[in-house]
């Protein structure tokens, strides 16, 4: 078909549908982020003659005694708290699960791949956080969320340390490294660009994440983006400009890692797609 | 005794830390839940001004959403521990189900128990104690219309449902909206049904107490059954609004202070809230109780008001105590009415409204003093399901039948029943 | 040699993840399956056998979760495998434009679910939507995208498919990319058309990916919730309630064992889907 076509309208056409697909409601947020409501209410995209964006910006942070701002620092503290955690623990977990063979490794590689797919049980995972004293904790939600991270990042992991070739542990062996010395000097290197990937995609579902907030993290104070966004939902009835503004303000960061990260996130999205 | 000097010292240390931050810590601070955009908040914005300015207690706000899903964040805050300082709840069967005598604290040895009402006391009352003052004047629930279009088109309040339809038919031939639907906030499609408790209670005195027992249902009583029904036949007889499910709360006030649309199912509550966005279109709107099906019979469903209360959880219950003692104080009571006229009388002893209030407000007062009023069931009945208003969206765009949809209310309200582990269910 | 390494690779690595796992993922799982059965307050439960699988069941307001999830999940994961497939054969390409293109359609996915709920809520109001109004300057009469009940679902299931139709692509394109060069030429000299290369070459090959996909976006969709609690909280009445939606009401409304047994539900459909699913799709990649 393209053949026919000369090649030129077919990228003009392609670029113009997508960005009608994609690009359209994207815009449509930014315009309306710098509208009066009266404007932003006629659920118009072309920007309006007068904006207003820093005074929409300024209201949407100073709402609920600066709850935005609260809400940017406990989400950053938890997804900084995430990523650590979950690096650590997941590629310690990849080095064995890959280097060993046999029936627990079977059993565990099964747990793993479960919990790709089965729902978490919600209401026990309250009652055993609270049992010990970690609801409505960031440290909670951490290990939640790194309980939750776990399967994808260990298969990454597991992937990637099978590309290492064993020679290198026998060589340390030989020169007398310990397990841990291996993994700490030799191994974990290795796996930076694994590392990487991880981090970033973690990094932006975290960010996001509003699920496990919701149910994990109630209280204003332990506020995260996402429910102050759904939060304003409710009090920002029809004042579409704020929510605009909002949405605009906590898409910045995920936009930022997108910008710099393009290749790894995408990459590191097939690698895991492909092995699980 | 060593260890008194230790705490004495601490206790010196501490407060001279205090004193020297950089904000002089010697103004406490309580935080008080409340619903997002509630109608009375500058009524109440000015109460807490003035409470402000005579003790040194700052009142911060933490806004929940209004319909069950408040109901629900405040469940999930009461069981994780996690309540503020004080909080605004619906008086009665919701309020009841929080297990008051554990979650919050006895008013009934405070000052102001002697100030409130028997008949609220009630609604917020288990075992000997009662829980919360009320936050606004009792609200009536009804019809809320506008007197405008009704006079334009020399059309008489209606006193059966029968005259109320007929009403309806001719506001639709001029082209009108005869009955606002705001399903979008779908707390506000279960007033049409909640206002027509009166109207059950003057055919079926016992319902309340047989609903209770679970010996009646709605599904099998008539006079109950209508409720549903009338919710149905608004909608069959294309009497709604284009797009209800797109249509708020605050979007239905517009059209009726607009008089683009006519009747609107809701209780008095909302005229603060007209006040204050449509100053100039509070005098065009009117109320009437919901129509029944014989004109003898044509009463009010009151209402009790919203309450505030303290968890017991709370660091600062004295402070908390110290406002609701200010609230229903004459002085608290000036504060809230300094706004703006009260939409209907306080369930505070010897509060006097002022000459003015809204006609609204004198309609409701017409049936008050007539008599004509009934409680709404969830004053009279520890039995509300949860899921109350999506059955009344659902009945309310024919996505089932009346019937259909009592039944589905019938089993929601005995899975809260037997959750309460009331007996007979 | 191998057995002497063997050392090095102690489970004490597996230690610390095994424990979050076990502790916040795995004993959840297996509390749920005895807390179903009960009435629960959290701080005391009741025994009540299977009471709770019968209210899930016969409970009208919450069997039509069970319907809506499995229409919701074999709809979005149908929508995602065609339209992501066509996309990467389309950008795999020689356009010049396909780096741009990809990007722009994998970016939906960075934004938060809450975001996009609340950005198409806006674009699909019946009346000053963006949508309708365009189709209205096209002569269509749009319908209304959230507040009618037949509809409802499936306007979020479109929201869904453009929030991640992006994941699906980008994992063909890895999948078609891997794909040898010189299957292509032959059919070319032996006069295939572009139509016969997609058709003989690309999709066959493309099975590896298409499990993929098929497995994420149909587990990713039956455990699905923030979308619809954003865009329709299950309304117009019950009419879009999911599983994963009623499983939060149920546990807002305070009933908590209730709440558990549409977990287990969940878990019970996740299981019985997957393994024959799983199977089965690795079976076709085997025959061939």
């Amino acid at each position: 078909m393209s053949r026919k076509l000369p090649h030129i309208l077919v990228e003009v056409l392609s670029v113009l549908l997508a960005l009608a697909i994609f690009g359209v409601p994207v815009s449509y947020v930014v315009t309306n982020a710098g509208k009066t409501p009266v404007a932003a209410a006629q659920m118009l995209i072309a920007p309006s003659a007068t904006t207003q964006y820093l005074k929409n910006f300024s209201d949407v942070i100073a709402a609920s005694n600066n709850m935005l701002v609260r809400a940017f620092i406990n989400s950053t503290i938890i997804t900084i708290m995430s990523i650590v955690l979950l690096l650590a623990v997941s590629s310690m977990a990849g080095f064995v699960l890959d280097r060993r063979k046999g029936r627990a490794i079977a059993w565990i590689n099964f747990l793993v791949l479960a919990g790709l797919m089965i729902p978490p049980a919600v209401v026990p995972t309250i009652w055993l956080l609270k049992s010990i004293g970690l609801y409505k904790t960031f440290l909670g939600l951490v290990l939640v969320e790194v309980a939750l991270s776990f399967p994808f990042s260990v298969l990454l992991y597991r992937g990637y340390v099978g590309a290492i070739p064993r020679e290198l542990d026998e060589a340390s062996f030989m020169d007398g490294c310990t397990g841990i010395q291996l993994f700490v000097k030799v191994i974990f290197p290795l796996m930076k660009p694994v590392s990487t990937t991880i981090a970033i995609i973690t990094s932006i579902s975290v960010f996001n994440d509003f699920v496990n907030p919701l149910y994990f993290l109630p209280g204003s104070k332990n506020v995260t983006v996402q429910l102050t966004l759904y939060n304003f939902i409710s009090t920002y009835v029809n004042k579409w400009n704020l929510l605009f503004a909002d949405i605009f303000l906590i898409s910045l960061p995920p936009l930022l890692f997108f910008i710099l990260f393009n290749r790894k996130i995408v990459s590191g999205m097939v690698a895991g797609a492909v092995k699980s | 005794m060593q260890r008194r000097i230790f705490s004495l010292a601490a206790a010196a240390v501490i407060s001279v830390l205090l004193a020297s931050g950089a904000y002089a810590a010697d103004r406490q601070k309580i935080v008080w839940l409340q619903w997002a955009n509630d109608a009375q908040q500058k009524a109440i914005d000015a109460v807490v001004t003035a409470f402000q300015a005579k003790y040194p207690i700052d009142i911060e706000f933490e806004f929940k959403p209004g319909s069950a899903e408040g109901e629900n964040l405040v469940k999930t805050r009461l069981a994780a521990n996690d309540m503020p300082d004080l909080l605004t709840y619906n008086s009665g069967s919701l309020f009841q189900v929080l297990n008051l005598e554990k979650n919050f604290v006895d008013l009934s040895k405070e000052p102001l128990a002697a100030k409130l009402l028997d008949s609220f006391k009630t609604t917020v009352a288990a075992g000997k104690g009662f829980y919360g003052i009320p936050m606004q004047p009792i609200p009536a629930g009804g019809i809320i219309y506008n007197k405008k279009v009704y006079a334009s088109l020399g059309l008489k309040v209606p006193r059966t449902w029968k005259e109320f339809t007929s009403n309806c038919e001719k506001i639709k031939a001029a082209g009108i909206v005869p009955v606002i639907a705001s399903y979008k906030d779908d707390w506000t499609a279960q007033l049409l049904l909640l206002a027509d408790f009166y109207n059950v209670n003057a055919t079926t005195p016992r319902f309340a107490a047989d609903y209770t027992a679970n010996k009646a249902k709605f599904a099998t009583t008539p006079a109950a059954l209508r409720g549903f029904e009338k919710i149905q036949e608004v909608f069959t007889k294309g009497y709604i609004n284009k797009e209800p499910m797109s249509t708020t709360y605050d979007m239905a006030m517009a059209m009726l202070a607009s008089g683009e649309g006519v009747h609107y199912p809701m209780a008095t509550w909302i005229l603060a809230s007209i006040n204050s966005n449509f100053p100039d279109k509070i005098n065009d709107i009117g109320f009437f109780a919901l129509p029944g099906d014989s004109s003898d019979k044509n009463g009010v469903t009151l209402w009790m008001p919203n309450n505030i209360s303290i968890p017991k959880t709370s660091k600062s219950i004295v402070a908390a105590k110290k406002f609701l003692e200010f609230f229903v104080s004459a002085e608290g009571m000036a504060a809230y009415m300094s706004v703006g006229a009260p939409d209907g009388t306080f369930a505070v002893k010897g509060v006097k409204l002022p000459d003015a209030v809204f006609p609204a407000v004198r309609d409701v007062l017409a049936y008050v003093d007539a008599n004509k009023t009934a409680p709404a069931l969830e004053f009279l009945s520890p039995v509300k399901g949860p899921n109350l208003p999506q059955i009344c969206v659902e009945s309310g765009l024919a996505l089932k039948t009346a019937l259909e949809c009592a039944k589905e209310y019938d089993r929601d309200v005995e899975k809260q029943a037997k959750q309460l582990m009331l007996p007979g269910w | 040699m191998a057995g002497s390494t063997l050392r090095l690779y102690s489970y004490a690595f597996f230690l610390p993840a095994g424990i979050i796992y076990i502790l916040f993922f795995i004993a959840p799982t297996f509390l749920s399956f005895f807390f179903s059965l009960t009435i629960w307050t959290l701080s005391d439960w009741r025994f009540t056998g299977l009471d709770n699988f019968r209210i899930f069941f016969t409970e009208p307001s919450l069997s039509i979760g069970l319907r809506n999830s499995l229409i919701y999940a074999i709809s979005t994961c149908a929508l995602k495998v065609v339209l992501g497939f066509l996309l990467a054969a389309f950008l795999c390409t020689k356009l010049k434009t396909r780096g741009f293109l990809r990007s722009l359609i994998y970016f939906p996915n960075i934004l938060s679910t809450i975001a996009v709920g609340i950005i198409f809520s806006s674009l699909m109001h019946p009346s000053h939507g963006l949508i309708n109004t365009t189709l209205a300057f096209f002569g269509i009469q749009g319908p209304d995208w959230l507040g009618n009940p037949k509809m409802a679902l499936f306007s979020v299931v479109l929201v869904d498919v453009w929030k991640g139709v992006g994941v699906a692509m980008i994992i063909f394109i890895a999948g078609i990319q891997a794909i040898p060069q010189h299957y292509y030429e032959a059919l070319s000299i032996d006069g295939g058309s572009s139509f016969d290369k997609l058709r003989y070459i690309t999709l066959p090959l493309s099975r590896s990916s298409m499990n993929s996909v098929i497995m994420l976006a149909f587990i990713g969709g039956i455990r699905s919730f923030d979308l619809i609690w954003v865009m329709t909280k299950g309304g117009p009445g019950f009419t879009s309630d999911l599983i994963a939606s009623i499983i939060y009401k149920q546990l807002q409304g305070g009933f908590y064992g209730l709440s558990t047994a549409g977990n287990v539900v969940l878990f019970i459909i996740v299981s019985i889907m997957a393994v024959p699913l799983y199977r089965s799709l690795t079976k076709v990649e085997v025959d061939l």
